[in-house]
């Protein structure tokens, strides 16, 4: 039984080694954010972080990320205040919201290593992400108040004022 | 089917039967619509499922909960609702919460009579009805403020889920009141019809854009969809589907190598007697991974049935000879005489506007969970019609609908494909096959090639101007599947005005313009063998995405070919003469609001640039918003086509949330400039190519442009906005497309080798 380490916990998860991450997490685990869009690593609904990384959860099999750190949108944060999750509701981007989980675990992986992404930096970053509602302009806009805000704090962590 | 449906026809509900009930329950105040006892006659006229009905209700600690009988699919509808109710209500917005409604036929829709989202319907025809359930709730409160306090009613003011009184400085909140049970005013319909609703200078809530409810559980993982439902001991199914659409049948099925999968339980062959599916099994499995390893090993042999030999190009060549047949379908507009006026025309214009397959592909793939518990089959999903899908669920199972209860979730977008059922039949049916609740999700390979698409549409347009320029006639010819008729509901159909009997209008509506032409024919025709090969559906904005399609791009073929200015000549004819006064006026003020805003004919633009216009009354005559696009483009020798802006302008009446408005307003606008350049389904061998997004390709981030959004608030009653925007683009497009390079295109989507093709001709 392959063990999981997802989200600071080591679970085991009764699944072979050749199943989809995807539906480990989902129906074993039964953390539902994660999503299931295409089974083809073509929409990035399943998005999670391996080792800090975005993969697609449906092209990753189990038996390849035991022992690496996995996250997924249920813990991106410990009370969903991530500086995106908080850019998401004050863009008041998701219309479904089915796609956002992964939006924003695709765009968390970008502002790790990218505190300060120009544009094209985001849309190519965010371009495998399918939004069906084509929310794409409010994904940007809150990405960029994300970034903008995580600067702002890592910068005068004492005296934060809301963006 | 149609027995099955037929007992949940729905037939419009009149509000005047009821009365609203106030009455203080355990749980709290629960205020809603019922039966008036004592009218027989008109009881006995309502659908015998007629009952009681809830639309909110205030617990203890003054939470106040919104049912929504409204699909909410990212529309926001539910917290619309919520803003409704709490507007009259004089609740505070951070105590409305929401919840989604079952199938029980009390969560009606007022007007609609039955539960179904579409139509950009959902405010316009539930305003009054929140509203009133709104004020009722504070009547009553108010009441029993004035009996706990006692003082007089009328010297009471209600805000923020308080009720004050001035005078004495006594107050008393929301949840004071529920827990005293002072609360048990009873409302006749009279009395409700007759309560003064606040006038838009009192609004507080409607105009304002408050913090929608559904998105912070959207942005954590935590809102719940279909396809997240958990039941102790279900188990999972996967489908297989022929590689026809529609009509193959299954010679037989060998699951010898599915045995071997670990977890697998049996493969279901589904015995449809709804209609919906043909030649579908599913393998049922202890997870979702191992029933899509059995379904993969499953041989199936099939029968191709009569349509395995079908093509877009066959369905295309159907329609064209129906067209050319002089008693095809059925008249949805006559007005005048077009045959004589082409007669006696200075000049006449013809052309041929085509629209591809398209495919809904919400990005949660279809799915249901069914359960039984003993009499009771409970559906768990996200759908659009549960009046019709828990009737399809029962037909699935063999038994009466009011034994289905419908276990309503967030919908991982809609769009019109989950007004269908069909995921309903393997989920009833395997869970009753195995005696465990089972789960059925659809691969995306599933979910595209079994869409019950936008259909390919033919259509054929003819115009009359006169020596003056002036236009004097259309006639337009409409051939296609006809999506609505298939559900077999009579009432969504509409007579035709030569009497040969019920027409999809659903196919048609758009093409009953708002512009002023004396002769004016349009004809319904059904494309009876696209219509049985590729079974369609409502797919965003419906027939107005294709009608305007084509009556847009010849109103642009008309203007050049008359020496006009595209928008001076739209506007020339939205002038309200008769039948279309009152709309036209709204329409060309939208125009011009758009022209506007997008600075139309103030600036040369560079060579290969052009902006086209488009205005549209989507989405029903009756029920329309008004809409205009101004697109700019940028055409390379290539034919390549850069869409480097859109400005859209819609006219709404009243704005509850403006900036949902605009949310849903330019989602649509991208949707409409999807359809119109990258996405496109054909059918090959009776099959959809089309099986992933790698094939069937939707707008991406990288392909978004500039949007301008231009909301009119004039304080009309409040309009649909989640569709009209999609059918203007494309029209708006094209017409940019010839503006720019000269070359017109008639076929959607738009292609760079149609473009070139056109710019050499």
């Amino acid at each position: 039984m392959p063990t999981l380490t997802i989200n600071g916990r080591s679970l085991s998860v009764d699944a072979a080694n050749d199943t989809p991450l995807l539906w480990a997490i989902r129906e074993q685990l039964q953390m539902t954010g994660t999503k299931f869009g295409c089974g083809a690593g073509l929409c990035g609904a399943c998005t999670v972080h391996v080792n800090g990384e975005a993969v697609r959860s449906c092209q990753t099999m189990v038996g390849d990320v035991a022992g690496k750190k996995i996250t997924t949108i249920e813990g991106l944060s410990a009370k969903g205040d991530h500086p995106l999750q908080k850019a998401w509701i004050a863009e008041q981007v998701p219309q479904c919201g089915y796609c956002q989980s992964g939006q924003i675990m695709q765009a968390a992986s970008l502002l790790a290593r990218n505190p300060n992404p120009t544009k094209e930096e985001v849309v190519a970053h965010m371009d495998g992400n399918l939004c069906r509602c084509m929310t794409y302009s409010r994904i940007q806009k809150a990405i960029m108040r994300a970034a903008s805000e995580m600067r702002t704090a890592s910068t005068t962590s004492s005296e934060r004022r809301p963006t | 089917m149609k027995e099955h449906v037929k007992n949940v026809v729905p037939a419009t509900t009149d509000l005047s039967r009821r009365s609203f009930l106030v009455g203080t329950a355990a749980i709290g105040l629960v205020l809603g619509y019922a039966g008036v006892p004592g009218i027989d006659a008109a009881a006995a006229a309502a659908p015998a499922n007629f009952e009681p009905s809830v639309w909110y209700a205030i617990s203890p600690d003054g939470l106040v909960t919104v049912t929504c009988g409204k699909a909410d699919m990212g529309q926001h509808v539910a917290s619309t609702m919520a803003q409704l109710v709490c507007e009259e209500l004089g609740a505070k917005w951070s105590d409305m919460r929401v919840s989604l409604a079952s199938n029980d036929p009390k969560f009606n829709d007022p007007v609609l009579g039955a539960q179904i989202t579409g139509g950009s319907w959902s405010t316009m025809m539930n305003f009054d009805a929140m509203s009133r359930a709104g004020a009722a709730g504070r009547m009553a409160l108010t009441e029993g403020a004035a009996a706990a306090m006692g003082v007089p009613a009328s010297e009471l003011v209600v805000r923020d889920s308080m009720i004050v009184h001035p005078k004495s400085k006594k107050q008393m909140s929301f949840a004071e009141i529920v827990k005293s049970g002072k609360a048990t005013k009873t409302f006749t319909p009279d009395e409700l019809k007759a309560i003064k609703l606040k006038t838009p200078d009192q609004y507080t809530m409607i105009g304002v854009s408050v913090p929608q409810l559904d998105i912070p559980s959207k942005t954590n993982g935590t809102a719940k969809y279909g396809i997240d439902v958990m039941l102790p001991g279900m188990a999972y199914g996967a489908v297989v589907t022929p590689p026809v659409r529609f009509g193959a049948t299954m010679k037989s099925v060998d699951d010898s190598a599915a045995k071997k999968v670990p977890g697998f339980i049996k493969a279901v062959t589904l015995d449809d007697k709804t209609g919906t599916t043909s030649g579908w099994v599913v393998a049922v499995a202890s997870t979702y991974a191992n029933a899509r390893k059995a379904a993969q090993a499953l041989k199936i042999a099939y029968d191709g049935g009569p349509n395995a030999k079908l093509s877009s190009q066959s369905l295309l060549d159907e329609a064209k000879r129906l067209q050319k047949l002089e008693d095809s379908g059925q008249f949805f507009v006559k007005d005048g005489d077009p045959v004589a006026a082409f007669g006696s025309a200075a000049k006449v214009v013809e052309a041929e506007y085509t629209t591809s397959i398209n495919i809904h592909a919400p990005l949660e793939p279809m799915n249901a969970t069914a359960e039984f518990k003993g009499d009771i089959l409970h559906i768990y999903s996200g759908n659009q019609f549960a009046t019709r899908s828990g009737a399809i669920a029962a037909g699935a199972a063999g038994i009466d609908p009011k034994f289905v209860v419908m276990h309503q979730h967030w919908l991982g977008g809609g769009f019109g494909r989950r007004l269908d059922a069909d995921m309903m039949i393997p989920a009833v049916q395997a869970a009753k096959a195995v005696g465990k609740p089972v789960k059925v999700i659809y691969s995306r390979e599933n979910d595209m090639t079994m869409d019950f698409s936008r259909p390919l549409t033919y259509q054929k347009v003819k115009a009359g101007v006169d020596g003056d320029g002036k236009l004097i006639a259309i006639s337009h010819d409409v051939v296609s599947a006809w999506p609505t008729a298939r559900w077999g509901i009579p009432d969504f159909l509409t007579p035709s005005v030569d009497k040969k009997g019920p027409l999809d209008s659903f196919t048609v509506n758009g093409a009953d313009f708002f512009y002023t032409v004396p002769n004016h024919y349009v004809r319904a025709i059904k494309n009876e063998l696209a219509h049985n090969a590729t079974p369609s559906g409502q797919l965003r904005s419906v027939a107005p995405g294709w009608t305007f399609w084509a009556v847009e791009s010849m109103i642009d073929e008309i203007a050049a070919a008359t020496g006009k200015d595209p928008a001076q000549f739209r506007i020339s004819l939205l002038d309200g003469a008769g039948k279309n006064d009152g709309g036209a006026q709204r329409l060309r003020n939208t125009l011009l609001a758009a022209m506007g805003l997008s600075g139309y004919g103030t600036r040369q633009l560079p060579t290969g640039e052009g902006m086209g216009v488009a205005c549209v009354s989507s989405q029903e005559r009756a029920s329309a918003s008004w809409t205009a696009c101004v697109a700019h483009v940028a055409v390379a020798p290539s034919g390549a086509v850069t869409v480097k802006k859109l400005t859209v302008a819609t006219d709404v009446g009243t704005q509850v949330h403006p900036d949902n408005i605009r949310a849903q307003v330019e989602g649509a606008a991208l949707w409409g400039l999807s359809l119109a350049m990258y996405e496109k389904a054909t059918l090959k061998d009776g099959g959809i190519e089309q099986t992933n997004f790698d094939s069937y390709t939707p707008l991406r981030m990288s392909q978004t442009p500039e949007i301008a959004v231009a909301v009119i608030a004039n304080g009309e009653k409040a309009t649909g906005v989640g569709e009209p925007a999609v059918t203007v683009v494309a029209p708006a497009i094209g017409n940019a497309i010839f503006k720019a390079s000269g070359a017109r295109v008639r076929a959607l989507p738009i292609t760079a080798e149609a473009v070139k093709a056109s710019m050499k001709a």
